[in-house]
């Protein structure tokens, strides 16, 4: 298969690096990226004005100096709201990428390594999940226990694990087909060991890529959830939560309708740039599968 | 024969997906909490009435007794009546449907539409700023959720402009015109993540097929660049165009939950929440089965198309 192409000389840090300060893509995405997460952070000790206070006279306020990004229908500061938001955004899309990857490549190394039955069942079972859409598994999975951020994280996370099993499963089986490989096998390794020592370093590129692939899609379908009502909770701020706030709203205060969906293009977009540019620095020949 | 064989262990596996799914199905929404028939009763019904309705809608019966009335009722057509609207279920989605389907349509066709172009404009003018513009457009398309652009379509067509309505549908007696207007907000919402990606992958494909050496020779043969591109370029780009379009058509499913529910159209998606919401579990686990079916159904004719378009795919399988 072509999508898994390894060949070529392993390269130093110092010339992924140089490579890294070329890309412009990853130079965009990492700094749209880090800006996100900046503020993200920033929002534990600091924001503009707090956000669970509210100020009902100050309500429904358009931008202006005090308030950057305008006041909701409680008073709330709308730029506060989407710090702390990206914070939230940000823990599900991550918490998801864990679990998918924490229970995906295991799954999907082994499957390459065994090649018995076994692995044809996971396999299987990983078609079987891609199966079911999955922003309706995460709606039906939050209905059955309840909606909450934890929920959403863990709905997300199941989607995720087929993705990264399949991208194990078939890095995994190009690198068996190698001749570093091979030697490790006439050497007395166990297949274990080898799939620990010798084909888990080498799918960590792909793996990255996609982690951050996930990530967004992780961020996009948080905010969906949330828009349905069935992620982060009030009084927690969520960017999906604010926009379907704002949808009542959008006849007299429209600007509540446009700054949240701004920040989710932004951190997808950030995201999405920054997988680009990796993808490109790691290995130039390196394709998606999807 | 070769062909025969292929299809049926395509379609074998695709029935045994399909039964697994039911199981699967029926048994997350079983578990779904909140008892119907409380529900139906409301809080303060009587303990005896509570057991007697329960009783009349086979809710005391074994799990495996329940699952096999309601699968062999979906063979005949029968999927169970409504706890809230006491209609049968496939009377409702049916109905649903009228709306969805189109909806669907009209979203994939639109996205082909835009994306199959700008796909080829993109890989024909590589690195020129067609291509750099069409790419930055699609960077874009891909991170809007689309939800946030339906929201932004209603703001900027419905409510400044006042050309489409912002919501609700008025049903297909009202005139086909009408009823495609209030479809098209919500269709052109679908339609610009999946055109956004389509774009991208139309794109990646021909520039692989156009480093090809049947290319060059198609050039040597004497076609013209536009002949070459067209005949031999795009039609063999196609492969994991279909895939895509294929595995699109899930993630348009998924959409219409949102979509549907943003613009008040009484679609399959708005029954799905509805259904949720009123713990109708015999409405939905009907729907999501059929969904998934619907999934599974559309991979297979995906499958079967490129096996005839690829014969390579066909031997692969073999093997």
């Amino acid at each position: 298969m072509s999508e898994f192409d390894f060949q070529g000389e392993r390269e130093t840090w110092g010339d992924l690096g140089r490579k890294a300060l070329r890309n412009r893509s990853f130079f965009i995405g990492a700094l749209i990226t880090g800006s996100v997460l900046f503020m993200a952070l920033l929002s534990f000790f600091w924001t503009p004005f707090d956000v669970t206070a509210l100020d009902i006279p100050n309500k429904l306020h358009w931008p202006d100096a005090v308030n950057w990004l305008g006041t909701d229908h409680f008073g709330r500061d709308v730029f506060s709201m989407l710090m702390v938001g990206a914070r939230n955004s940000i823990a599900v899309a991550i918490v998801a990428v864990s679990i998918g990857m924490a229970i995906g490549v295991p799954l999907g190394a082994a499957a390459a390594a065994s090649r018995s039955w076994g692995s044809d069942v996971i396999m299987r079972t990983n078609d079987f999940i891609f199966a079911f859409p999955s922003l309706l598994l995460a709606v039906l999975f939050t209905a059955i226990f309840g909606p909450s951020a934890i929920n959403a994280m863990i709905a997300i996370g199941i989607f995720n694990i087929p993705v990264f099993a399949r991208l194990a499963h078939g890095g995994s089986l190009a690198l068996w087909q190698r001749e570093f490989i091979l030697s490790a096998q006439t050497s007395g390794k166990s297949r274990v060991r080898i799939t620990v020592e010798h084909i888990m370093p080498n799918l960590l590129n792909i793996l990255i890529v996609q982690g951050t692939i996930q990530f967004s899609l992780g961020i996009l379908i948080e905010a969906g959830l949330s828009y349905l009502g069935l992620g982060t909770q009030p009084p927690d701020p969520s960017w999906g939560k604010m926009l379907s706030e704002a949808q009542t709203m959008m006849y007299f205060a429209s600007y509540l309708a446009i700054f949240p969906g701004i920040a989710i293009v932004f951190a997808v977009l950030g995201l999405n740039l920054l997988g680009d540019g990796l993808r490109d620095i790691f290995d130039p020949k390196l394709r998606r599968g999807r | 024969m070769i062909t025969f064989i292929f299809f049926l262990r395509r379609i074998a596996f695709s029935s045994v997906t399909l039964f697994v799914a039911s199981i699967v199905i029926f048994a997350i929404i079983q578990i779904l909490p909140g008892d119907p028939a409380q529900l139906i009763l409301g809080m303060n019904a009587q303990a005896d009435t509570l057991a007697a309705l329960r009783e009349q809608m086979g809710l005391n019966a074994p799990f495996y007794s329940r699952y096999f009335e309601w699968v062999l009722g979906i063979m005949v057509g029968d999927f169970g009546t409504s706890y809230t609207y006491s209609v049968p279920v496939s009377e409702l989605i049916l109905e649903r449907l009228w709306i969805s389907l189109p909806l669907a349509v009209m979203a994939l066709s639109l996205s082909t539409l835009i994306a199959i172009p700008a796909g080829v404009i993109a890989a024909s003018r590589h690195n020129k700023w067609p291509d750099v513009s069409i790419m930055g457009f699609t960077q874009l398309g891909i991170a809007i959720p689309n939800f946030w652009f339906a929201m932004l379509l209603v703001l900027v067509f419905a409510i400044k402009l006042q050309w489409m309505p912002a919501g609700g549908f008025a049903g297909w007696d009202a005139g086909i015109g009408a009823g495609i207007l209030s479809l098209t907000l919500p269709a052109i919402a679908l339609a610009l993540p999946q055109a956004s990606i389509l774009a991208r992958i139309m794109r990646s494909a021909l520039l692989d097929v156009l480093a090809e050496d049947y290319m060059r020779t198609a050039r040597a043969k004497g076609l013209t660049e536009r002949m070459t591109l067209w005949r031999h370029g795009v039609r063999n780009a196609f492969i994991p165009v279909l895939t895509i379009l294929g595995l699109q058509f899930s993630f348009l499913i998924a959409g219409t939950i949102i979509i549907e529910n943003i613009f008040y159209l009484p679609g399959l998606g708005r029954l799905i929440f509805q259904a949720i919401a009123q713990r109708d579990l015999i409405v939905l686990q009907g729907l999501v089965l059929l969904l998934v079916a619907a999934v599974i159904f559309i991979n297979l004719l995906v499958d079967a198309a490129y096996a005839m378009v690829d014969p390579r795919i066909k031997r692969a399988y073999h093997e």
